[in-house]
């Protein structure tokens, strides 16, 4: 048994080293006075930049906006469409949980092409342009299928006695769903939210096709100033979102120990 | 519970944004530029074979390599204290919060000729061009959705059953025809997923070649990406074949993990 | 539960810090869309003119400024996704493409008195005969950067990009238009105006130089060569230049056979909706402190001679920004191409890469 733990933690950490070694060059580099790969010695000159150059605090903010409405919105369509799908039966519940998936089984870079010839032919026809909206739609529809795809097993492993359990005990159907359903798939739920957010945060290719060509996002922003040269001011800006998240998903995790010491 | 109403949302989204932007990417696929009913974007398409079939690959061996990474990291993760299973996944999650551009750059840095694994492994005598070529892409591609694939199999193994496996060892099974008999069929759905995640993004993915990999390494999205600027035809007839390439290829894997779940 | 609230709360936190950030307004007498390439106006890094922040403040004009990577990225923006701008910088054979398709409008000159800075030598050019609808903006040509540790003889043409003892460490442009014009020129075609049948012969040369080839790029091309990562590239003068201020170790070489001079100007759809504010935009680029800020920024060289005069003797005499007359009466410039013409030019790149 010992030598397996041991096993396991070697592994553990190659794995985890392998993901956050090319985080740390990129945060090294964010340091580096000069623009390429070669160490000219210590700076903190490109995180002043950043946090002057009004373009790239513009898009951060669009891209954490998009993200929050897109990730939220697509949870509570999500969720409410997981529990309405899985109260159909056979082939109609097949073919619902099919087209859901279209857009996983779909690849993005479709996704987004389809989407954008359907944007552009509404948009000649209502005159209206690419951008935040367009975006955003696009968004929730690329999230909402995830949550479907999280809170689904949830709900199939749920034992659906407790649900009737509860209104036997004189819940009425309100309390009974969420005191009992949203708890018990809340796990679900939870990942569903937490993939759409970083699947918003993170897209590319679908802002890309759907953005128009006024709105940037963050990657969009990126993959712009990549037009001459990665300006180390990007890795400022990985070092300080790697830093963020870091505290965030720490405190979150520390409230959750206090929480489950309490408890016990 | 029992009501179907909570689903008409999201059922009238789908078709305006998933159904009917397809009916008009197959309306572009199967038309000219003057919009005339044709089989010219196809025949077009068809000049990308030997592309389509080189992004297949690709992604199938990063799947691959994704699943052997992911299964031991997830079942170790699903064996651990409750504690530690929450900062594990936490670890894991972070880096996807990081953006996917950024990623692939720190690569480039990483593999670039005296960057410093060059530089390293030169120390030992080893003089390989590690960037521009297949590895560096299927690397990339690796290293971009390895939590994808970690995430959906250990959910599903996080719900197995210890005692399910205790009972098992009572019953005097070993350790591997535990693993074989209980842990692997039941962590199937979970690969399932993880593939749909890690390989459908792979395949279609486009800039991870252009940064990574070589003259040779072009993949079909980035076909796609550089056709539609000027031809949204034959990009509409590309997209659809990767689409059915990616439909074909899920649903023999689903058949697979029937079988499997079956046997 | 527990979880969702936290993370809801620590984002709603970010999103106002954000909105703190982006939220701080001011009333202005109305707003310009600006349509230009990326790192194609001095931003105010590095001590530089932050020229648009000086614009709003001259003008009270607001300006919403956005970029494009290529031409066909720009002219599919424009044509297709219904939104509207008042400055865009394209491309000569763009510009006259443009004009052909009748999605310009004529320029006001009365209000652009700083038209009067712009050299005698780029007004009323070949794809603007009449100079109704574009300023020249910056102006270029293509040349060859190489690496001296790898490179040991200075090479004189394009056909050092054929040659076989650079063999895995030759880049090439990841565009067809400047691409097919550099394979057009080995196989003595002049890429100004050119046929299927010139597209044909340039595709089979560049098929011949895939296999010797490291990389097809546009920006990467920075990293390789400032890195030392490859041993040479054609690409546009101006950001040769940078390079070589990046790393003492590269040198530029002017093809003897001649090359692309390119011009990329200002100009205002036909669909602007603010037509005086881009008028007074174009007007105050073309001011000399403006233009030359933007010179120095960008390294491209400038086509207005307010500007150039105030330049200092290095920049002025450096025949890599600047070529000398003899150099630039042997370039040719691009004109635009038929419809099929260019999507078939576009086409056969792609498969050349495949």
């Amino acid at each position: 048994m010992k030598k397996k733990n041991i096993v396991s933690k070697i592994y553990t950490a190659l794995l985890l080293l392998f993901l956050y070694l090319p985080i740390g060059v990129l945060i090294f580099y964010s340091f580096n006075d000069g623009k390429t790969t070669v160490w000219k010695g210590f700076t903190l000159k490109w995180y002043a930049e950043l946090l002057n150059d009004s373009a790239i605090m513009g898009s951060l903010y669009n891209t954490l906006i998009i993200a929050f409405l897109a990730s939220v919105a697509a949870t509570v369509l999500g969720t409410a469409a997981a529990i309405g799908i899985s109260n159909f039966k056979g082939a109609k519940r097949a073919i619902i949980q099919n087209a859901s998936n279209i857009p996983i089984i779909n690849p993005e870079i479709v996704t987004g092409v389809s989407l954008m010839l359907m944007f552009t032919l509404l948009g000649v026809a209502f005159s209206f342009e690419m951008g935040f909206w367009t975006v955003l739609l696009a968004h929730i529809s690329f999230c909402t299928p995830y949550v479907i795809l999280s809170v689904m097993p949830r709900i199939r492993q749920m034992d659906k006695n407790v649900y009737e359990a509860a209104l036997d005990l004189g819940c009425n159907q309100w309390q009974a769903f969420t005191k009992v359903v949203i708890h018990e798939i809340m796990p679900g739920i939870f990942s569903g939210f937490l993939l759409s957010f970083t699947y918003s945060l993170d897209d590319f290719v679908i802002t890309y096709f759907t953005r128009g060509s006024k709105f940037q996002t963050l990657p969009i922003q990126i993959y712009t100033m990549t037009h001459k040269r990665i300006s180390p001011k990007i890795n400022a800006l990985s070092a300080l979102l790697f830093v963020t998240i870091m505290v965030i998903m720490i405190a979150i995790n520390v409230r959750n120990r206090k929480a489950a010491k309490t408890k016990a | 519970m029992k009501s179907r109403k909570p689903s008409i949302p999201y059922l009238i989204w789908m078709v305006i944004f998933t159904l009917i932007p397809l009916v008009t990417i197959v309306y572009y696929a199967f038309t000219d530029k003057s919009g005339h009913f044709s089989f010219e974007p196809f025949k077009n398409a068809f000049f990308y074979s030997d592309i389509f079939a080189r992004s297949l690959w690709i992604a199938f061996v990063s799947c691959l390599i994704c699943i052997l990474l992911a299964y031991p990291m997830a079942y170790i993760i699903s064996r651990c204290k409750e504690k530690t299973q929450s900062m594990l996944i936490m670890l894991i999650t972070i880096p996807m919060w990081m953006n996917f551009l950024l990623r692939i750059y720190a690569w480039v840095i990483l593999l670039q000729n005296n960057g410093p694994i060059d530089t390293a492994l030169s120390l030992l005598g080893i003089n390989v061009d590690l960037m521009n070529s297949e590895g560096a892409v299927i690397l990339g591609m690796v290293y971009e959705f390895l939590p994808f694939m970690i995430l959906p199999i250990y959910t599903v193994m996080s719900k197995i059953d210890n005692r399910l496996i205790e009972a098992a060892q009572d019953l005097g099974s070993n350790g591997f025809h535990i693993f074989r008999k209980v842990v692997l069929p039941l962590s199937i759905p979970g690969i399932i997923s993880g593939v749909t995640m890690v390989f459908v993004p792979s395949a279609s993915t486009f800039l991870v070649a252009q940064y990574l990999g070589g003259t040779d390494n072009i993949m079909i999205g980035d076909i796609i990406d550089k056709i539609f600027w000027t031809d949204q035809n034959t990009g509409s007839a590309i997209s659809l074949m990767l689409m059915a390439a990616i439909l074909v290829f899920l649903i023999v894997m689903n058949l697979f993990g029937d079988e499997e779940a079956i046997s | 539960m527990k979880k969702i609230t936290g993370i809801i709360i620590a984002l709603s936190m970010c999103a106002c810090f954000t909105w703190a950030f982006a939220g701080c307004s001011k009333s202005y007498d109305g707003e310009i869309n600006v349509y230009n390439w990326g790192e194609n106006i001095s931003t105010g890094e590095d001590g530089s003119m932050d020229v648009i922040a000086e614009f709003e403040k001259e003008c009270n004009i607001k300006v919403n400024y956005t970029n494009y990577e290529t031409n066909e990225e720009m002219y599919n923006i424009l044509k297709n996704s219904n939104s509207n701008y008042d400055v865009i910088i394209p491309s000569d054979y763009m510009i006259s493409k443009l004009i052909d398709e009748d999605m310009l409008a004529e320029i006001n000159f009365d209000n652009v008195p700083n038209f009067s800075n712009i050299m005698e030598r780029f007004k009323n050019p070949e794809f603007d005969k009449e100079n109704k609808y574009s300023v020249p903006y910056t102006w270029g040509v293509v040349a060859m950067v190489y690496n001296k540790e790898m490179v040991n003889e200075k090479p004189t043409g394009w056909d050092a990009l054929w040659n076989e003892k650079y063999s895995g460490e030759i880049l090439m442009f990841n565009n067809s238009r400047d691409a097919m014009a550099i394979a057009m020129q080995m196989c003595s075609i002049n890429p100004s105006v050119v046929t299927k049948e010139d597209i044909d012969k340039a595709t089979e040369k560049l098929m011949e130089q895939k296999p010797l080839l490291k990389k097809y790029v546009m920006d990467q091309v920075f990293t390789e060569m400032e890195g030392d990562q490859s041993a040479l590239a054609p690409y546009y003068a101006g950001d040769i230049a940078m390079m070589m201020e990046n790393n003492e170790n590269l040198d530029y070489v002017l093809p003897e056979e001649g090359s692309n001079l390119f011009i990329d100007s200002m100009c205002i759809p036909k669909n602007s909706k603010n037509k005086e504010g881009a008028e007074k935009f174009i007007n105050f680029m073309l001011e000399a402190e403006t233009a030359k800020a933007n010179a120095d920024y960008i390294g491209y060289a400038t086509p207005n001679q307010a500007a150039y005069d105030l330049m200092d003797e290095d920049t002025k005499n450096n025949e890599l920004i600047y070529p000398p007359k003899e150099y630039t009466d042997k370039c040719y410039t691009f004109y635009n191409l038929p419809d099929d013409v260019y999507s078939y030019m576009q086409e056969q790149f792609v498969k050349a890469q495949s």
